[in-house]
């Protein structure tokens, strides 16, 4: 399914680099700046009009969010988009104007791995509350989570 | 049968003597109402517990009562998040003396499968004073009722000379938890 999503997006968009990668689920790599513009075209032109997951990742090296695209209206999908972040300043487009399903997912991936959604419309902490300090799923955390009270005395 | 005798009789079949702490322990262990709450995954065996199979009428416990104004006794079923934490010691604190507290669950107890994470209580006894623990993951009703029972003994063994809602130098009030930068805090304790 994503290798001819992504021929046509290669056809769609010839000065964008795109790169279709071959694992068990595959998927297409996407440079943050155009991914709006590949998942606009791919929901009004492709009618991949259901965003199911938004997904961050955090690799040695870098940050990814990962797309998960089907389409309810002619029954097709998974398309898998995977666009990177860098370990400094992890920013991407957010999705809201197009899904406005990716709002809390955006969300929760801003929460938990701190990577931030440009244009997201109210971009703060969803699970944990306000004022939390770092983003726990992010594997610089500290394994054994922070000090609690009580826990001096159990150990 | 004379007058006296007819008196005596009577006496015997109608007057009993007992201790006042026999009297007020047996109306309270009979009828002690849990809040219905419940946090987690060992709800479902609270609920299973409470219906028809196991029933909880039989320890007069039948009366899950949604308000904390109405409840004896706090049954602490599931996992204890931070967030979750500061609403359940307040929950606590507005129950009537006496009050009593079940931890039920290894989240409850201990933070369980979750301790030590970002999240999660490392057992609701850091907060509050539990009195009986029912371990499990989750519990099965069974246990849930034998710490009932256990309860219900601890109840029975109490005195009203010592018991401390009735003492006006005991402070029983818990300090609710804030949420801070990293987890809970207890307000005036410093940090965690
Ligand atoms: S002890 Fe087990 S069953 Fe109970 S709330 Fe925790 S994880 Fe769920």
């Amino acid at each position: 399914m994503s290798r001819e999503v992504y021929e046509r997006l290669v056809e769609e968009f010839p000065e964008t680099s795109l790169e279709y990668l071959e694992e068990k689920d595959p998927a297409i790599s996407v440079k943050a700046d155009d991914l709006f513009e590949v998942a606009r075209h791919l929901k009004e032109k492709q009618g991949y009009d259901y965003l199911s997951a938004v997904t961050g990742v955090d690799y040695p090296d870098r940050f990814e969010v990962v797309y998960h695209l089907y389409s309810m209206r002619e029954k097709k999908g998974v398309v898998v988009l995977k666009v990177h972040a860098s370990k400094e300043d992890p920013e991407v487009p957010s999705l809201v104007p197009l899904w406005p399903g990716a709002n809390f997912q955006e969300r929760e991936v801003y929460d938990l791995i701190g990577i931030r959604f440009a244009g997201h419309p109210d971009l703060k902490r969803v699970l944990l509350w306000e004022g939390y300090e770092g983003h726990p799923l992010r594997k610089d955390f500290p394994t054994e989570g922070y000090q609690t009270i009580g826990q001096e005395e159990l150990s | 049968m004379t007058e006296e005798e007819y008196i005596d009789q009577q006496i015997k079949r109608n007057v009993v003597i007992t201790t006042i702490d026999k009297i007020y322990n047996w109306g309270r262990r009979s009828s002690v109402w849990p809040m219905s709450f419940g946090l987690a995954c060992c709800a479902f065996e609270m609920i299973c517990a409470a219906a028809a199979r196991f029933d909880l009428a039989r320890f007069g416990m039948e009366m899950m009562r949604p308000t904390p104004r109405q409840a004896d006794l706090m049954i602490v079923a599931g996992t204890v998040t931070k967030k979750m934490a500061p609403q359940v010691v307040r929950l606590y604190d507005q129950m009537p003396e006496p009050k009593y507290v079940l931890a039920m669950g290894a989240c409850a107890i201990s933070g369980g499968p979750f301790k030590d994470t970002y999240n999660v209580v490392n057992g609701i006894d850091t907060y509050l004073p539990v009195d009986v623990y029912v371990p499990g993951c989750p519990p099965r009703p069974e246990a849930l009722l034998e710490g009932f029972i256990k309860l219900h003994q601890m109840i029975e063994g109490q005195t009203i000379l010592t018991s401390p809602w009735y003492r006006k130098e005991v402070e029983r009030e818990m300090p609710v938890p804030v949420l801070g930068p990293q987890g809970l805090v207890i307000p005036g304790e410093g940090d965690e």
